[in-house]
């Protein structure tokens, strides 16, 4: 089968398939490697996780050991995580902080700066050793936006802020939230699924599935009698799913549970009212009722092209997946909190996290179990295709595919190494579409 | 101290948590959640953070009463799709120590090693659970549960979908 056959793009008749071959191949897995995760800029981690100088990482990031280190000078470095003498890991440890890694095979020393500064009985080599050029290797490109670490093996890639694209905006939106800058809280969700990664693109802002899947988690919050009785202090609008372009995707809904930033609901406790009505004050005074409105009580399902998810909903999670198979992955995520919270807010939004969210939590398991139980169904070949045209012909409510489509639709043009998704075949856009369909109100 | 060295008192913790096992794994959680006090807390720290601390750290689980009924009720419910139909489970208990507090609670340490066996598929849980358990009328009670993993990653089951 062509790359080019692969999706089933009807625009006008509003249908969209996906063959279950592109998470099942082997093949397209390779090609994957190639023309998505060596090309595309790749999240590797948080600022906040090397927070004073010395303090490293390590990672794996696009099939790559990295990791990360905060040199003296302050400076963000990253680096290739193997020994440029003869290539065993020079960073042995997840975390830590140090002025000097060393390999242990053989004892070269570099500092976190990536220089090569001792080598031992260097005399041995000849006038041609130079250690200048015997330093670790960092990959070509490395970018920070708003204390979100992104790297490249592409050297030609567009930058970081264009490459995001619309997706920078809904950064914005999560990290003002913060007065002084967000950080990763320590401890991280490291679970494997025994699914292709892009299943689980689809399921982080999948507003389809929250209430089969999910049920035992909304029973749970109908039970304590605290169901959507939060105190939105705007009116409801609609959710709405969004592509937004190179390939990121989002929803927005209006809050029905609570948000630590700053929707208060009865689960968070009387004591935490007084708090997040100030903080909810201090967004409208800093950026205007309408963007207060969006940051404090409507919650988002952000996913950053290829394999970054931040959903910014009952608490922050960002989440990193890391394709090992077509049919696996290996799964991280971490929780993103406001620096300047106090300890009784930070207690509050930990809470939050913990009844949803992670592999512990109410509804992560089911996901877990979707994914694989869709990855298993994969294995009944002759039925083929999957379907993503939930509100292909009518403007993309929050719990439509659309946002889905816009991933798959960069998915399939870089597949075929193209960088753009550009209306293909001289169909509308989906836009056009809905109102050439008379279902635009 | 001196209590450590009780095997009356051991054998008296290991009896309790024999049954809490026996329980678990026949998946009577109602039974087992009436093991608990209305005070207890229930905690599963992260894999790379051991020692977390849920006030500040994130932790897999952080269950008071009330989310650890709710977690039952889940669990025994047909919609807790990760465990429905529910694995088999096979519970290993040992290397008990019991220590008695001050205020006469008793400090508790086990090894634990549970099996869960599902689609095809079984992989082990291993880790430590400590305990301060409480006398309440005649009973022991669970008020302080921390069940911490020695896996690296939740690697082999994707989640902790059962009560480890």
């Amino acid at each position: 089968m062509e790359i080019k056959e692969l999706i089933i793009d009807d625009r006008r008749r509003g249908i969209f398939r996906v063959h279950r071959s592109s998470m099942t191949s082997t093949d397209l897995f390779q090609q994957e490697r190639e023309q998505i995760f060596n090309r595309c800029w790749i999240y590797l981690g948080h600022e906040s996780e090397v927070a004073n100088p010395g303090d490293y990482r390590r990672r794996i990031v696009a099939g790559r050991p990295l990791f990360f280190a905060r040199g003296k000078d302050g400076q963000i470095r990253v680096f290739l995580n193997s020994c440029p003498h003869r290539g065993a890991l020079i960073c042995r440890r997840d975390a830590g902080n140090t002025e000097v890694l060393q390999c242990f095979y053989h004892a070269w020393s570099f500092n976190t700066d990536g220089e090569l500064i001792g080598v031992p009985s260097e005399d041995a080599y000849g006038p041609y050793f130079d250690r200048s050029e015997l330093g670790l290797k960092e990959p070509p490109r490395v970018e920070i936006y708003r204390g979100f670490i992104f790297v490249s093996f592409n050297p030609h890639v567009a930058d970081l802020v264009s490459y995001l694209a619309g997706a920078k905006e809904y950064l914005d939106l999560i990290v003002d939230q913060a007065e002084e800058g967000m950080r990763i809280v320590p401890g991280s969700n490291k679970y494997t699924m025994k699914a292709n990664w892009k299943l689980l693109v689809e399921n982080s802002l999948d507003g389809y599935h929250l209430v089969p899947t999910h049920q035992t988690y909304l029973d749970y919050i109908t039970g304590l009698g605290t169901d959507d009785s939060g105190e939105p202090l705007a009116p409801r609008r609609p959710g709405a799913a969004r592509a937004l372009g190179n390939g990121h995707c989002v929803i927005e809904n209006a809050a029905r549970n609570g948000r630590p930033i700053a929707h208060w609901h009865p689960l968070f406790g009387e004591d935490a009212r007084e708090p997040m009505a100030r903080a909810r004050q201090r967004l409208v005074d800093k950026f205007g009722e309408e963007r207060a409105y969006r940051m404090a009580d409507t919650s988002r399902n952000l996913v950053i092209y290829p394999n970054l998810v931040i959903n910014d909903i009952m608490a922050i999670t960002v989440r990193h997946f890391e394709p090992l198979a077509p049919d696996n992955m290996e799964v991280t995520a971490w929780h993103l909190v406001p620096r300047e919270e106090s300890d009784a807010m930070l207690a509050t939004r930990l809470d939050s996290f913990l009844t949803f969210l992670g592999p512990g939590g109410f509804a992560t398991p089911d996901d877990v179990e979707a994914l694989e139980s869709c990855q298993a169904g994969f294995r009944a070949t002759e039925t083929a295709w999957s379907d993503i045209s939930r509100g292909m012909l009518r403007p993309a409510q929050s719990a439509d595919e659309l946002q889905m489509r816009g991933f798959w639709r960069q998915w399939h043009a870089n597949m075929q190494g193209l960088s753009k998704t550009d209306v293909q075949d001289g169909q509308p856009t989906e836009t056009e579409a809905a109102v050439a369909a008379g279902t635009d109100d | 101290m001196a209590a450590a060295n009780n095997p009356t008192l051991r054998e008296l913790v290991e009896d309790f948590l024999f049954k809490e096992a026996a329980l678990l794994d026949d998946w009577r959680l109602d039974d087992w959640v009436d093991l608990f006090t209305e005070d207890a807390r229930y905690v599963v720290p992260t894999t790379d953070l051991p020692e977390g601390d849920p006030s500040r750290d994130l932790v897999f689980i952080d269950d008071d009463i009330t989310r650890l009924r709710a977690r039952a009720v889940r669990l025994n419910s047909r919609h807790a799709h990760r465990e429905y139909p529910w694995s088999r489970t096979r519970r290993f208990v040992s290397n008990v120590r019991v220590e008695e507090t001050n205020d006469g609670e008793l400090s508790v340490a086990s090894n634990v090693l549970v099996y869960r066996f599902r689609n095809g598929e079984g992989a082990p849980y291993v880790g430590s659970i400590n305990y301060i358990l409480r006398r309440e009328g005649g009973d022991l009670k669970i008020a302080y549960r921390r069940a911490v993993l020695d896996l690296e990653a939740l690697s082999w089951h994707g989640a902790v979908s059962i009560i480890f």
